[in-house]
């Protein structure tokens, strides 16, 4: 498909205080439907959103964390978060999901989606996209 | 006379829990909901702000955040619902720092 293009989606809020998170996942996976080249970028408070153990059972909201366990199926598979962002938060990888991808040209070998990045290395991943989307 | 102080923003995004904390008289109480839960975890920066506070935070905000109790700053309380109520009662004023 000759209209491919590199589309980068920036989440930068928490899960469940606004609808960013949630309006972000849907167009993540519209665009992924369009076989499209879908990064996602998680910075400052869209750290929040990969955290693993939500429970909205106490609050009547939908959980819809289990979703991002699904984008590998949708071949998104370069998942960007900001090392700056965790450390202020006094998070580590340990507390966020561990998302994985099969690659299929290695006999489906198990990969991690998550690629814990500098502020400068995420300025780089920027800059080589075509397109921007902030939530 | 004392005040509940709500605050439901994160601490990472807007000056809310700061302005509180630094507002409240020795008498007054915290009370943490929504994204503000995330200022009563103790390995982030923001939990330097509600040090010496009489500080709560709501549990299903928490629960659906995913983060457990034995992660909060010295001292925060868990309470449910019915302490959020008990909470309005005994204090003479509520300020939403919204």
């Amino acid at each position: 498909m000759s209209d491919t293009k590199k589309f980068l989606f920036f989440n930068r809020k928490a899960p469940y205080g606004t609808i960013y998170a949630w309006e972000s996942l849907e167009v993540v996976l519209i665009s992924a439907a369009f076989e499209q080249d879908v990064s996602l970028a998680f910075m400052d408070d869209g750290v929040y959103q990969l955290v693993k153990g939500q429970d909205t059972s106490g609050i009547g909201m939908k959980n819809f964390s289990p979703t991002y366990a699904a984008l590998g199926d949708y071949e998104i598979t370069k998942i960007y978060v900001e090392k700056e962002s965790l450390e202020e938060r006094g998070l580590t990888l340990d507390d966020l999901q561990h998302l994985v991808w099969e690659d299929e040209d290695e006999d489906y070998a198990e990969k991690d989606s998550i690629r814990l990045v500098s502020r400068a290395e995420l300025g780089d991943v920027m800059a080589e996209q075509d397109v921007l989307f902030n939530f | 006379m004392s005040i509940l102080h709500l605050v439901n923003k994160s601490p990472y995004e807007n000056s809310n829990l700061n302005t509180a904390s630094s507002i409240m008289k020795a008498d007054d109480v915290l009370l943490l909901i929504e994204d503000g839960v995330y200022g009563a975890v103790k390995s982030g920066k923001a939990s330097a702000m509600i040090a010496g506070q009489k500080v709560s935070v709501l549990g299903p905000d928490l629960a659906a955040r995913g983060i457990s109790e034995d992660k909060l700053a010295d001292g925060v309380g868990v309470i449910d619902y019915a302490g959020f109520v008990e909470l309005v009662e005994s204090n003479d004023k509520v300020q939403s720092w919204l």
